[in-house]
């Protein structure tokens, strides 16, 4: 009896030990919700190997690619089926949040997981060719305010999607009515949308900064603003923002991740820490420099309302341009 | 200047120990699918795509061990066109003109050796053309705009019986299935969802490789359980190859006009090998006049065609890499494994994907080379191979195909789409239902669609702007006249071709 109770007791500390420090043990699972080699890919390998080189984990980090419905198929997954995993995490970007305000996951919704945190970002642009008349974004916003129709935009993402909303975010800020109807054309990728700029048959790209960095360098391209806060750090610091050119607008597209609800919470605690303690390292800031991130953290206890208020924020946009009902 | 420095890049990726071997395993399977009857270029690329996902091969790696597979088949196709009068595929046909009349001659070494050599000589005559050609048209491709795009696509679609079609019914109704099958997803220029009914995987549309596959290499298994075609082939003897430099000389002048004729019949879309191979044998025909032989084993008439349809194999992937509007069925493949790598083919491939492109166009050098290689020494293997009974090919396709497709999304779900793809394919085909113009429907429906919805947005509705350059309207009458031309020419083109098949029947 005796040998059994202390067998218990044992148990019971190594119970309170772990509850105080939970940490995961063996293999940790980063679902990357699209096919290996896009973005939310290479946000779990690249977080994978910096939390291995950091020895944050004691087993691997293993990155599944489950693709659908732009990151749908592992939204439901995660809340179905792993509502209390511990170790998994799962990669996310602003696509994620435009989706869920979009309601484009059939019943669900962003309380349904617990966000972990962002840990760098890509920043909007609003890009003319090089010949164009438009000389900032003053210009251009100008234009669209006399006439909404005059000025055609391009960018890589579906109609009402990121690249979409962020000339209505933009113009919006600039006071152009009549969002709904700024004339947008989809392509399947900002390289495509860019070429037709560059060619002469549409107006301004609207994309992310680090697809246009090739036509940036070559000099097809003019980049009016950035939508950042300040301005970007390295050869990017001669573009001005949007706000120092007195339209308030801001695109950032995070790279982050969040987890199942359900998860316990000392193991959630221990995800934003490590995700703080990960954005920190010089480790991640190599890997942020070698490709193109951009710095963007907000503090660990307001990633989950900054997450909120970008949902609520793309609804009220998303509805004004009549996307939702 | 500048091309031939690229090149030189292509080479430094297309000759790293993994890309070469990729190559030559590539050259190696390409012939041995080529030559096997029935399992034509299309279907032989369509099976080695799960094999590129399983691997995990890099983007550029998977396009040089398919572009070899490709140019494998046009080579192999000529191997049972020769020894069984059957050709491997249909660009093959007009092999058995003169290659089979050979071989009962008992001359099958001499006549798979010059036409070898001849698919060499094409093969670098297309490839040149290609290096010269499609950086050119990679320019000019600026300059299609929403409008041009539209009629170029239009013109894919009108030209896609080509002229060597059988049935333009049947022609339309696949590619209106294709289309069909490509609104299934959200809708990129509204955002809406169309065909999903709520079930998640299919928010994102259908993925067209699962398609290929299932359609191509799931059917081929079904048929065969069928047929239960277990049996292989007799053997045919190979005699001892006795060709002197002489008679290779004689048949450079017909191999170089051949391979340049059949780039020329690449490069417009929708024409594809078959024509590449028929315009040069009958333009040989005529040329030589009385002092050939055809029909009845003349050398030069198993060169000529075999110049052809790998001048034209090189050629339509000229407007696949400029334009993304593929030449032939083959490149349509590869345009979609292309997309899949999410690569997007046109103007800013050859800059940004650069590594890719011309590491593509240096293999395609290099396998020639490979090709030639083995096709001499080794013909041998390859004639073994044609009696091998498929029920010990078509279980391997099959495994692959499944761990290629679970790689790529790792998601039942698509594997049952899979084969739900491969028995429809297997009732189209029982059906005689051409396959390739679905794939094109569902690649290329969406462009355009894209395409005349951007149009409409930058001229607010007016129909004009698609005919409101002259480029675009030098391409509507383009597809005016394939639309019209296969009606008026292609019973003749078809019938001749098909009294030179039964004059040679004739003589056996």
């Amino acid at each position: 009896m005796k040998f059994k109770q202390s067998l218990s007791l044992l148990a019971a500390a190594a119970f309170s030990v772990s509850a105080m420090a939970w940490e995961p043990s063996g293999r940790v699972e980063c679902i990357a919700p699209a096919d290996p080699g896009g973005g939310w890919d290479f946000t779990c390998r690249s977080v994978g190997n910096v939390l291995e080189e950091l020895g944050m984990v004691t087993g691997s980090v293993q990155t599944t690619n489950m693709a659908g419905a732009g990151g749908g198929v592992a939204f439901a997954h995660t809340i179905s089926k792993r509502n209390s995993d511990d170790k998994l995490l799962v990669a996310a970007s602003t696509a994620t949040t435009t989706r869920l305000a979009q309601q484009q996951f059939p019943g669900m919704n962003a309380g349904m997981v617990k966000w972990v945190g962002a840990l760098g970002a890509d920043y909007g642009i609003i890009a003319v060719s090089q010949d164009s008349d438009y000389e900032n974004l003053n210009d251009l916003m100008d234009a669209v305010k006399a006439d909404p129709r005059s000025v055609k935009f391009a960018g890589g993402s579906a109609n009402g999607g990121w690249d979409h909303l962020k000339v209505l975010i933009a113009a919006k800020a600039a006071g152009a009515g009549s969002l709904p109807s700024i004339p947008y054309l989809s392509y399947n990728n900002g390289g495509e949308a860019m070429t037709q700029v560059i060619g002469g048959h549409v107006d301004a790209f609207t994309g992310d900064i680090s697809e246009a960095t090739g036509f940036i360098d070559s000099g097809d391209l003019r980049v009016l603003a950035v939508l950042a806060e300040d301005r970007l750090p390295g050869k990017f610091s001669e573009i001005p923002t949007a706000r120092e050119q007195g339209i308030d607008a801001l695109g950032p597209n995070w790279r982050g991740f969040y987890m199942p609800a359900d998860a316990d919470d000392e193991a959630k605690e221990y995800w934003v820490n490590a995700i703080d303690e990960l954005y920190a390292s010089d480790e991640w800031k190599a890997v942020m420099t070698r490709n193109g991130l951009i710095p963007f953290h907000p503090p660990a206890d307001e990633f989950e309302a900054f997450v909120t208020q970008q949902v609520a924020d793309i609804e009220t946009l998303s509805r004004e341009i009549g996307l939702l009902r | 200047m500048e091309t031939l420095q690229f090149l030189m890049e292509g080479f430094a990726v297309a000759l790293t120990p993994t890309n070469l071997m990729l190559a030559l395993c590539g050259a190696f399977l390409g012939t041995l699918i080529g030559a096997l009857p029935g399992l034509g270029p299309a279907n032989g690329v369509a099976i080695l795509i799960p094999l590129a996902f399983t691997l995990g091969l890099p983007p550029e790696s998977a396009m040089i061990l398919l572009t070899s597979v490709y140019a494998g088949a046009m080579y192999g196709g000529r191997i049972s066109s020769i020894l069984l009068n059957i050709p491997g595929d249909e660009p093959a046909m007009m092999t058995c003109l003169d290659g089979y009349p050979m071989a009962k001659n008992g001359k099958a070494a001499e006549a798979l050796a010059v036409s070898a050599i001849a698919s060499f000589i094409g093969g670098l005559i297309g490839t040149l053309g290609l290096i010269l050609l499609a950086p050119v048209l990679a320019r000019f491709a600026l300059t299609f705009g929403p409008a041009e795009y539209f009629a170029l696509f239009v013109l894919a679609f009108a030209t896609l019986g080509g002229i060597t079609g059988k049935n333009p019914m049947k022609t339309v109704v696949a590619a209106t299935l294709g289309i069909m099958i490509s609104t299934v997803g959200i809708d990129i220029s509204t955002g809406t969802q169309r065909y999903t009914f709520g079930v998640l995987e299919l928010y994102e549309g259908i993925d067209f490789i699962l398609a290929i596959v299932g359609l191509f290499a799931i059917s081929e298994l079904l048929l065969f359980i069928e047929e239960r075609a277990g049996k292989g082939r007799a053997l045919i003897q190979v005699g001892k190859l006795k060709l002197s430099m002489k008679d290779i000389y004689s048949i450079l002048p017909t191999t170089f006009r051949g391979g340049i004729l059949g780039f020329v019949a690449g490069v417009l879309p929708g024409a594809g090998a078959s024509l590449g191979s028929f315009i040069s044998y009958t333009l040989e025909k005529k040329v030589l006049g009385k002092k050939g032989r055809f029909g009845e084993g003349d050398m030069r008439g198993v060169a000529a065609p075999e110049a052809g349809n790998n001048g034209a194999s090189s050629g339509a992937l000229v407007p696949m890499l400029t334009l993304g509007v593929p030449g032939s069925g083959t490149t349509a493949v590869l345009l979609a494994m292309l997309i899949s790598l999410n690569i997007t083919p046109g103007p800013l491939m050859f800059t940004q994907n650069a590594d890719i492109v011309w590491g593509v166009i240096a293999a395609l050098l290099i396998g020639n080379l490979l090709l030639l290689v083995l096709n001499i020494p080794m013909i041998g293997v390859f004639v073994k191979v044609l009696s091998v009974p498929p029920m010990y090919l078509l279980p391997m396709v099959t495994m692959i195909a499944f761990v290629g497709i679970y790689s790529i999304s790792h998601s039942t779900f698509d594997l049952y789409f899979m084969v739900a793809f491969g028995v429809a394919g297997y009732i189209l085909r029982k059906l005689e239902m051409p396959l390739v113009p679905i794939i094109l429907g569902m690649l290329l429906g969406p462009e355009m669609e894209k395409n005349l919805g951007h149009a409409m947005i930058i001229s607010d509705g007016d129909w004009g702007i698609l005919w409101g350059t002259p480029l675009a309207v030098g391409l509507w009458l383009v597809a005016g006249l394939g639309l019209i031309l296969p009606y008026l020419i292609g019973p003749i083109l078809r019938h001749r071709m098909r009294n030179a098949i039964k004059e040679d029947a004739v003589s056996d």
